[in-house]
């Protein structure tokens, strides 16, 4: 399957942080460096993609119009996607359909956050009916609960120790260290994962990524417009948003249940490992392209489970591929050479377009300071909450 | 007392003569068990069930995983006790229903007393009080634990 190819010419964010402002002014920052990066003005764009803030009210269900309006209204066509840590796949994926069903020549996408401090908390109000709502009333049970149950699963699986999870840490910290939006540019060391504070056991605060402010914007261009720019080309060849297969026997945010096994067998490729899967096959591509990947480390034991996941290695052996240096810049295989959310903390609708920021400047050669050499093809890969499973493939 | 005792998850949870009990569905059509309860349609995707008449889940199961709450959790959670009090959380399946159920466990119960495996038990316990009502909630026991939450 071929989804078709479209071009990034623009990336653009502002820094992640707590800067304590509104995501409208932090998407806004991001858009302009986007179209300053493309070389376009904003009212040359065809279609405006936003991607979701639940934070912020109205604005932020209506992000697309959000960042429109502060941008100056210019007629634009626009959507407004909300799919969790998804959102900002969904609006790539829907401003490429847009190009590609040639609907417009260029669109912008945008996804800007200002999260509170702490755990992510449901929308306030007395809401028995949200899953999000209930697993917080009834159980308490945050994300870095499930985080840690995954974590668990890995040691009691495949033996894996605090060790191994903090020396992802390490790894992304000095990534990140070169990365001039990262939130957090110290280095760290595995002694220090390992004495800061546990925060749901066996994870660590040092283990678990931080909520952050913070925006990513990309233009996307119809690819014979595109060649006509100065630069290399870099072509968004896949942008996959899929759905678990029932019955899911994994435990995932915000469920206090899993599926039942009773009436069926769980698919032979697991939802997260189904989502690379995805995007491979529409990118014509597999693990063994892959110069770079951008996965979504809200913990360091699941970076570990995604370089299973996304074909890096076989399972139970993550912990190797991790040890042998080949997730490292200069490895054969870097992962979260921005510094992940390690570094950054989560702004959730910025977060997926900031990995697609990441790998295209890659691709394009100007990730200075971390920069990954000879750069052709990259994946970035996460998961929204309720089954929205998100991966994008890049190439030169 | 004065309190009344009611369900924190009404209609998922009820504690009776016989003890605690979680309140699942199960289609009629294909046997997919549901909990929390689903009415009106099964969620297998093979399935146009629409008939899901209420069960009991089993009462026993083993620990698939687990991990504790060092720092209170955001509103909603209402936390027992303050200062903060650390709580524990297993995730259990159930053999006969092959589903895996999230609960804190029985007040006393921490990580170290847990292992991936472990045969755990359904108890019931009070969530929060308000006053007027305490507020029960499912949580996991270790089988031969003893005491733990209440009972009725």
């Amino acid at each position: 399957m071929s989804g078709g190819e479209v071009a990034v010419v623009g990336t653009g964010m502002h820094p992640w942080g707590k800067w304590g402002r509104g995501f409208v002014e932090y998407g806004v920052a991001a858009a302009r460096a986007a179209l300053t990066d493309a070389g376009i003005d904003h009212t040359d764009v065809g279609f405006i993609s936003g991607a979701c803030t639940i934070r912020n009210g109205y604005p932020g269900f209506v992000a697309g119009a959000a960042f429109a309006r502060a941008l100056g209204w210019s007629g634009a066509r626009i959507a407004s996607c909300y799919a969790a840590c998804a959102s900002g796949t969904q609006a790539i994926a829907v401003a490429r359909a847009q190009i590609l069903a040639g609907l417009c020549d260029a669109a912008l996408v945008v996804g800007a956050d200002a999260a509170p401090k702490g755990f992510f908390a449901p929308v306030a109000g007395d809401r028995p009916d949200d899953p999000d709502w209930l697993r917080f009333r009834l159980l308490g049970a945050t994300n870095p609960t499930y985080f840690a149950l995954a974590a668990r699963r890995r040691i009691e699986l495949y033996g894996s120790t605090p060790a191994d999870f903090a020396r992802v840490k390490v790894k992304n910290a000095r990534h990140g260290a070169a990365n001039p939006h990262a939130r957090y540019r110290a280095k760290v060391t595995e002694a220090e994962v390992l004495a800061s504070p546990v925060v749901a056991d066996p994870l660590r605060l040092l283990d678990i990524c931080a909520t952050s402010d913070g925006a990513a914007a990309l233009v996307l261009m119809r690819m014979e417009k595109a060649r006509r720019l100065r630069g290399p080309l870099v072509r968004l060849c896949a942008a996959a948003t899929v759905t678990p297969r029932f019955p899911d026997p994994v435990l995932e945010i915000p469920d206090v249940a899993t599926d039942s096994r009773l009436a069926a067998e769980p698919p032979e490729t697991p939802f997260r490992a189904s989502i690379a899967r995805a995007a491979y096959e529409e990118a014509g591509v597999g693990p063994g392209d892959l110069d770079l990947a951008e996965v979504y480390d809200l913990s360091t034991a699941l970076e570990l489970d995604w370089y299973e996941d996304i074909g890096l290695c076989p399972p139970g052996t993550a912990e190797g591929l991790l040890r042998e240096g080949a997730t490292e810049i200069g490895g054969r295989i870097p992962v979260n050479p921005s510094g992940g959310l390690a570094s950054f903390g989560e702004a959730v609708p910025a977060q997926a377009i900031a990995q697609v920021c990441e790998i295209t400047r890659q691709l394009q050669g100007r990730a200075s300071g971390r920069q990954v050499e000879s750069a052709r093809v990259g994946l970035a890969v996460n998961q929204g909450l309720f089954g929205h499973g998100s991966a994008v493939v890049v190439r030169r | 007392m004065g309190t009344r005792r009611v369900s924190a998850a009404e209609g998922w949870f009820t504690v009776d003569a016989d003890g605690p009990h979680l309140l699942g569905t199960r289609c009629a059509a294909c046997g997919t068990v549901h909990f929390p309860p689903e009415h009106g349609f099964c969620r297998n995707p093979r399935c146009t069930g629409e008939d899901l008449p209420g069960i009991r889940l089993s009462r026993r199961g083993r620990v698939w995983s687990y991990t504790d709450s060092r720092y209170p959790p955001p509103a909603p959670y209402i936390a027992r006790s303050d200062p903060y009090e650390p709580f524990t959380l297993a995730a259990v399946e159930l053999a006969a229903e092959r589903i895996i159920v999230l609960g804190q466990t029985v007040p006393g119960v921490t990580v170290d007393d847990l292992e991936i495996g472990r045969e755990m038990e359904l108890a019931a316990d009070v969530l929060h009080t308000d006053g007027e009502h305490e507020y029960l909630i499912w949580k996991w026991r270790p089988r031969a634990w003893g005491a733990g939450g209440v009972e009725r």
